[in-house]
């Protein structure tokens, strides 16, 4: 007997698991596909009509739309500035329609991560046992090769917007769950106790103490949820998800050097705007937890 | 207003650990508090509380760090669940109430003031001090017209859109106090509530404190590790060593009879001519009709002062009628207020 070798499994075996679980997963895609393609259909209209929205309208009302945003959170010049070079840039090299519809597929898909991770980094921060439950699928989700799941979400929706949304989405959720139960769980005892012994209940102390204190390390999760929807960009385009990805994947494709570079930098630096105007808002945030008194 | 209720603890036992239960039996028959954790790895919180807390008075519990008394005092509106006994406030018992119940209670008859202040750091003063109406539903508008009440009242008018990072340790105990008060709850709960703050800054909340008290007569119990703050503010005191009560009763009485040698060394270092009054030491087999009068219910102190600024040895001691009721010499007073050698 070799024993350089693992005793594996015979080759005729893995053969029948593959095609065994292969086929029961394409038996799962012809029963449900169309049920989830019509679940996730309000998603992508709401997707559609903001890329329309963002494209059609005239250019400068967008570039106005967003400065002003950007205003709003950071109520910050350097910043606000900084974006309003940096999209007169972009629009400059032709890449004015790339970028906004990057813009609308990361925005959508925050807000998905958003509305998802929240009530689940809550639902974490109440219990142990879901904590348990969680945390090794986040640690599944982030650490599973992308592609390796864009293949069944593939096989069930086909190309185009909607599988590359739940790609981005699975990617991009687990650093916004992982901080929603990190800000509730580091609330100060002290307080919670206080709001306990003055009567609430647990939906007052949840609204009125945790998710308030928890508001800071919650933006900082939002953040990086943006960022890594951003970095998804590009891997999404492989399945057809338009925007700054795609000229990307053809730059690689044909080695067209300077248009890798240019969408490339067109990432980062709406990247670098919002990460920017996160993090100002999330400082903004924490401005009454300082310690001015000692 | 009524008078306010007192609270009765019966029993109260707390084992802290997986069997609790079980273990209460055992601490019953004997087993003691080092025995229980080195045999069963469970520790002994509270062992067999019984303190009557009069209604409308300040009830003050002492005992070093360890000795069990925020145990204690978070049984009262069961921020802890006791292992075995009954804590009564009028006719309830506060161990027995279902969640709803126990919330009303916490919401309507308790209001708690934390060693730490627990204040909410994104909320202003005046949103602090308002959280126990809004927690009650008080439509907002009202709620804020009866914080603003209390707000001045502990000294913090102006200050109402602050934050807690904006105000040093003993204005954000004031908000604390606001925010206990506003709740308009029959007890008050404080919980070291001043200990945090620096001497002169106590003494201050101190006064602030015996002040409202004299109008509001709630039942508060009131949590410390100093035995001078016990004295100047307890109507009654508690003394806990180990979760268990040593000894219970007026500040005089445990001032003068300190029921064994660890209450013996704590007492020691207190101004007793700051806690023993006139009375207690005076001769009541005689009265005088002439010369000094002081009145009975000063410290000893007091009456130190007026000896020396009179020039005299003895005077007469009169009740709040002004009847003479026993006489002071001054080799009484000066006995009294110097600590006994031994016990």
């Amino acid at each position: 007997m070799d024993l350089s070798e693992f005793p594996s499994l015979s080759r005729d075996t893995l053969r029948d698991i593959r095609l065994t679980v292969d086929s029961g997963f394409k038996d799962f895609t012809r029963t449900y596909g169309e049920t989830l393609e019509l679940m996730l259909e309000p998603v992508k209209d709401f997707l559609i009509f903001l890329e329309g929205l963002l494209i059609d309208s005239p250019w400068f009302i967008v570039l106005a739309v967003l400065v002003g945003i950007v205003f709003l959170l950071s109520r910050n010049i350097k910043i606000t500035i900084g974006s309003v070079i940096a999209l007169c840039l972009i629009g400059t090299f032709g890449m004015w329609e790339d970028t906004m519809r990057t813009i609308a597929m990361v925005t959508v898909c925050t807000l998905l991560a958003i509305v998802l991770g929240i009530p689940i980094g809550i639902f974490m921060a109440r219990s142990d046992r879901v904590q348990g439950f969680v945390n090794p699928i986040l640690d599944l989700m982030q650490t599973m090769p992308s592609f390796v799941y864009l293949i069944p979400v593939v096989m069930i929706f086909g190309l185009g917007k909607v599988p590359g949304l739940i790609a981005i989405v699975v990617y991009a959720i687990p650093p916004m769950i992982r901080l929603t139960n990190l800000g509730i769980r580091l609330v100060d005892p002290d307080v919670l106790e206080a709001a306990d012994a003055f009567g609430s209940s647990s939906w007052q102390k949840l609204v009125n103490v945790q998710l308030p204190l928890a508001l800071p390390t919650i933006m900082a999760g939002i953040n990086q949820t943006i960022m890594m929807a951003l970095a998804m960009v590009v891997v999404a385009a492989l399945i057809g998800v338009k925007g700054l990805g795609q000229p990307v994947v053809n730059a690689i494709a044909n080695q067209y050097f300077t248009m890798g570079v240019m969408n490339g930098l067109a990432i980062v630096a709406i990247a670098i705007i919002f990460d920017r105007a996160t993090q100002a808002y999330g400082k903004r945030l924490q401005k009454h937890s300082e310690v001015v008194h000692g | 207003m009524a008078e306010a209720t007192g609270i009765e603890i019966k029993e109260l036992y707390k084992i802290f650990g997986p069997n609790g239960k079980e273990m209460v039996q055992r601490v019953k028959d004997g087993m003691s508090k080092s025995e229980l954790n080195e045999k069963h790895n469970h520790v002994l919180g509270l062992n067999n509380i019984n303190i009557s807390m009069p209604g409308g008075k300040i009830q003050v519990v002492m005992g070093l760090s360890g000795s069990g008394k925020s145990t204690l005092i978070r049984h009262i509106n069961r921020l802890i669940d006791p292992t075995d006994g009954e804590v009564l406030y009028g006719n309830e018992d506060v161990c027995k109430m279902s969640q709803t119940e126990l919330r009303e209670f916490r919401r309507h008859k308790t209001a708690m003031v934390f060693q730490k202040f627990a204040l909410l750091p994104h909320r202003t003063v005046m949103k602090n001090t308002v959280y126990g109406l809004e927690i009650q539903g008080v439509p907002m508008k009202e709620a804020e017209e009866r914080a603003a009440r209390w707000i001045a009242r502990v000294g913090l008018e102006g200050f109402e859109d602050h934050y807690p990072n904006q105000l040093s340790g003993g204005m954000q105990q004031r908000v604390g106090l606001a925010r206990a008060l506003t709740n308009d709850a029959d007890i008050l709960l404080m919980d070291e509530a001043f200990s945090a703050l620096d001497p002169l800054i106590r003494m201050d909340m101190q006064t602030v404190l015996l002040d409202l008290q004299e109008e509001l007569h709630k039942t508060i119990v009131f949590i410390t590790h100093d035995l001078d703050e016990a004295l100047r503010l307890g109507d009654r005191i508690a003394i806990l060593r180990d979760g268990a009560v040593i000894q219970q009763g007026t500040g005089q009485q445990i001032v003068l009879k300190p029921e064994d040698s660890y209450i013996a060394d704590f007492v020691k270092e207190v101004n007793r001519g700051r806690v023993i009054r006139v009375e207690t030491v005076m001769d009541q087999t005689k009265t005088l009709n002439t010369g000094t009068q002081i009145p009975a219910n000063v410290m000893l102190e007091e009456a130190a002062k007026i000896f020396a600024a009179e020039g005299v040895n003895e005077a007469s001691v009169i009740n709040r009628s002004g009847t003479p009721v026993g006489v002071l010499t001054i080799q009484d007073t000066i006995s009294a207020m110097v600590t006994p050698v031994a016990h």
